[in-house]
């Protein structure tokens, strides 16, 4: 089944909850995951092409902070809203949006046409970033599992029980679901 | 170089098509294109005028070849092309489709709505037959210069836009038509109100497009006149001057002065600037690619970005 | 009836594939197509593969090659052309006389399509590339109804193609400057339309600006959905008339008159979109293939519901209906 991502919220003690959590393990954990997401699907890079130097800020919005992805030093970080840094293009959406424009489910354009995401900044940049992730067919729960293993076995024990429980996107679909 | 008249793109009265051709009978231009080339609607108004408007330049010595529709698609509008054949004057192809008419080793014309962008284009075309060629005014300065070798190689006279608002594109939709809430088969006509078509304009006030029928122009006026030495050093043979319902016989006469070197590009300029000041002007194709900008900076229109993008 | 459909990227190949593309179209990533946009297209090596991907699997791949070679660099289209045959394609799809010249000539192997870029708008058009080119199909351009089609394929030997899906062009294609005008880049040169570099937004008190080369394409409520900010597609002001004077933020959605184009003698029908994602792919492939099926084994097609993807989330039947004019 399928689940508008507009209509689809992070909890709000979830986020409340993340906001007295340091930023710091976030970020080397997203980083690491950036790392081997890069070096497993080196074609991303290749697609960004001339914007690997761009940073892009990832600002979802029903989470207590937004994301910093940088490319070329395949960084990504979280910083409080407060403390963000400057980005050349900023994609502004739910979680819930991401994770379906990530795994398939959505086309980052509809979601753009609707005022699901919102983009301001770099727009060349930002295609480029959607094609190349679009092109890369990620599975975000793979992609962890791969570059976190500890957390492999729960997740994936939890993988389904959570898409249920949360109605967000957090595999790639396979073809059929459409 | 010399000069070559474009056909008038709006829709004249009668009266005023014949008043303009009779004007140019004593202009320092060098040939003429006549015929309708939006609008195959408009053409019952005034086709009488141009058996005479022919005979009239012919005698002044002037070139004249008769164009095609921009846009062909019914079949009344096939014959008129094919009819354009029996005129006894080179067709100036303007739809592709004219060709089909045209059988091999008759010679033509090619407009400037027709894409040559480059050198295959042109060789084929030449080797079927082109003796003129009007490039698309948005070819770069770069394209212009190879193509004019390749013309010159060929012996095909190539030519360039000069002066008059920009030819941007080309539709099946009439958006006078439109902008009075008709339907294009019952549009009685709008776009006579309008003899140098109807000016858009964007939200904050900047002076943008003109909607002619079906046609839709740059609403500044090209003026390449800054570029006529470097057309000239290129070996470009001729510079294309649209028709405007104001001032143009005076503007005939400053580009050929232009052109004979008796006036300098920036007195051209002034002189326009000073008899038009409503006018905005544009020559980007000729230098960064951005068509609406204009080289010579700050005009009196209404914030238009004039620099290069 | 063949659906053609596009793929940006090797994904968006696999997924029209799987979704039931009897034929995908795509183009390289540089100049030389007409969606040249970041991030977007097929390198050599990526071709060959989808090929293998396509083939293996009975569906088609054509190559579009359709923007207008620039003078002094005709080297990088003829080299295009090479390369899609020795990647396998099943044809390539051009717009510009010379090139179709130089592929007739040095690869006439290789079968050849008539873009929409050239526009080619009656019989007479379609004719001549015929017998100039051995063209053996066109796709003709929007600004056509189905009489009309119908009219043409009763007077041509070769296939037409018709768009049914996608964004919209109001203008002639492979004719328009405007995007050059305002931002020096235009589809014909650089495969591009309205540039993404060159849109600006910003903040105007309560309303969200979108700027093209400098000039406003529309204001729009902040905080309110908005439409990129296409040329022809953008809010003007012409004497005491204020809207969209070209055309209105809608896309193309000529599903329900596929059965009247089947009539027609259309051949092949075409969904646009090689811009976007293989989500949106795979969902319209799959919804048009059920519409072809539905019609070959003599069923009343279902009713499509792909509003939601559209750009302005409205669609139009274009010029397929008179009355669009």
């Amino acid at each position: 089944m399928r689940n508008a991502p507009d209509s689809i919220k992070v909890p709000s003690f979830v986020s409340i909850s993340m906001q007295i959590l340091p930023l710091w393990p976030i970020s080397m954990a997203l980083s690491q995951l950036a790392r081997d997401l890069l070096r497993t699907h080196p074609q991303i890079l290749n697609r960004i092409d001339k914007y690997q130097n761009q940073k892009f800020m990832l600002d979802i919005t029903d989470l207590p902070f937004a994301l910093l992805l940088d490319p070329a030093q395949a960084r990504l970080r979280a910083f409080r809203r407060s403390a963000a840094p400057e980005a050349d293009a900023r994609i502004s959406g739910t979680l819930a949006a991401f994770l379906a424009m990530l795994h398939g489910v959505e086309d980052g354009d509809s979601l753009y046409f609707s005022g699901v995401l919102q983009i301001e900044g770099d727009t060349s940049a930002v295609l480029a970033l959607r094609n190349a992730l679009d092109d890369a067919e990620l599975d975000l729960s793979e992609e962890i599992a791969r570059a976190l293993p500890l957390l492999a076995p729960p997740l994936r024990l939890a993988l389904a029980p959570l898409e249920r429980l949360t109605g967000l996107h957090l595999r790639r679909v396979p073809l059929e679901v459409y | 170089m010399d000069l070559t008249i474009a056909p008038n793109p709006f829709f004249w009265s009668a009266e005023s098509v014949r008043r303009f051709y009779d004007g140019l009978a004593d202009a320092p231009v060098a040939r003429v294109v006549v015929g309708e080339l939006v609008c195959s609607k408009r053409l019952p108004f005034w086709q009488n005028e141009i058996p005479q408007a022919v005979e009239f330049l012919q005698a002044a010595g002037k070139q004249v070849a008769l164009t095609s529709l921009a846009l062909i698609t019914l079949r009344r509008e096939r014959k008129l092309t094919a009819d354009l054949l029996g005129m006894g004057l080179p067709v100036e192809v303007n739809d592709l489709s004219a060709l089909h008419h045209i059988p091999a080793g008759m010679p033509f014309w090619v407009g400037p709505l027709v894409n040559v962008y480059n050198e295959g284009t042109l060789r084929w075309l030449a080797r079927r037959g082109a003796e003129r060629i009007c490039l698309p005014p948005e070819l770069p300065m770069a394209s212009i210069a190879v193509l004019a070798g390749i013309a010159q190689a060929e012996g095909v006279a190539l030519e360039v836009w000069g002066h008059g608002r920009l030819p941007l594109a080309i539709s099946a939709r009439c958006y006078h038509a439109r902008l009075h809430e008709r339907a294009k088969d019952s549009c009685q006509f709008v776009c006579e109100e309008d003899p140098d078509g109807r000016d858009v304009d964007t939200l904050e006030g900047q002076q943008f497009l003109t909607v002619n029928g079906v046609q839709t122009l740059s609403q500044s006026y090209a003026c390449m006149a800054e570029h006529v030495a470097e057309y000239q050093d290129m070996g470009v043979s001729a510079l294309r001057l649209q028709p405007q319902s104001v001032g143009f016989h005076t503007i005939c006469d400053d580009y050929a002065q232009l052109l004979a070197g008796d006036l300098p590009a920036n007195a051209l300029i002034e002189t326009l600037s000073a008899a038009h000041p409503d006018m905005q002007f544009c020559d980007g194709y000729g230098h960064c690619g951005t068509g609406a900008s204009w080289s010579h900076g700050a005009s009196s229109a209404r914030n238009v970005p004039t620099g290069c993008s | 009836m063949e659906l053609v459909c596009p793929a940006g990227t090797p994904a968006a190949l696999r997924a029209a594939v799987d979704a039931g593309a009897h034929c995908i179209y795509c183009g390289f990533a540089d100049e030389t197509n007409a969606r040249n946009f970041p991030g977007l297209n097929f390198s050599r090596a990526e071709l060959a593969d989808a090929v293998g991907y396509a083939h293996a699997r009975g569906a088609k791949v054509l190559v579009a090659i359709n923007t207008f070679p620039t003078a002094g660099h005709e080297a990088l289209w003829h080299s295009a052309v090479a390369d899609a045959e020795r990647a396998g394609a099943d044809a390539v799809i051009l717009a510009d006389l010379g090139l179709l010249a130089y592929a007739a000539e040095h690869h006439p192997d290789l079968r050849r399509h008539l873009s929409v870029q050239a526009a080619a708008a009656n019989p007479d058009a379609i004719n001549f590339y015929a017998s100039a080119f051995d063209v053996r199909r066109v796709v003709l351009p929007r600004v056509l109804s189905v009489e009309e089609i119908a009219a043409i394929n009763r007077e041509i030997d070769v296939e037409t193609e018709v768009f049914v899906f996608g964004g919209l062009c109001v203008m002639a294609e492979g004719r328009c400057s405007l995007s050059s005008y305002a931002t020096g880049r235009s589809p014909n040169m650089n495969g591009v339309c309205s540039p993404p570099e060159h849109v600006d937004y910003a903040t105007d008190g309560a309303e969200s600006v979108a700027r093209l080369g400098g000039f406003t394409i529309h204001r729009t409520p902040k905080g309110e959905a908005a439409p990129y900010p296409t040329l022809c597609k953008g809010c003007f002001t012409s004497g005491d008339k204020t809207g969209h004077v070209f055309e209105d933020a809608v896309s193309l959605d000529a599903s329900t008159l596929v059965p009247r184009l089947a009539k027609a003698g259309v051949t092949a029908l075409k969904i646009e979109g090689r811009q976007r994602s293989r989500a949106y792919v795979a969902q319209i492939v799959r919804a048009f293939r059920a519409v072809t099926d539905a019609l070959e084994a003599g069923r009343t097609p279902p009713e499509l519901a792909l509003a939601r993807l559209s750009e302005g989330q409205a669609a139009t039947t274009g010029a397929y209906a008179k009355t669009w004019r």
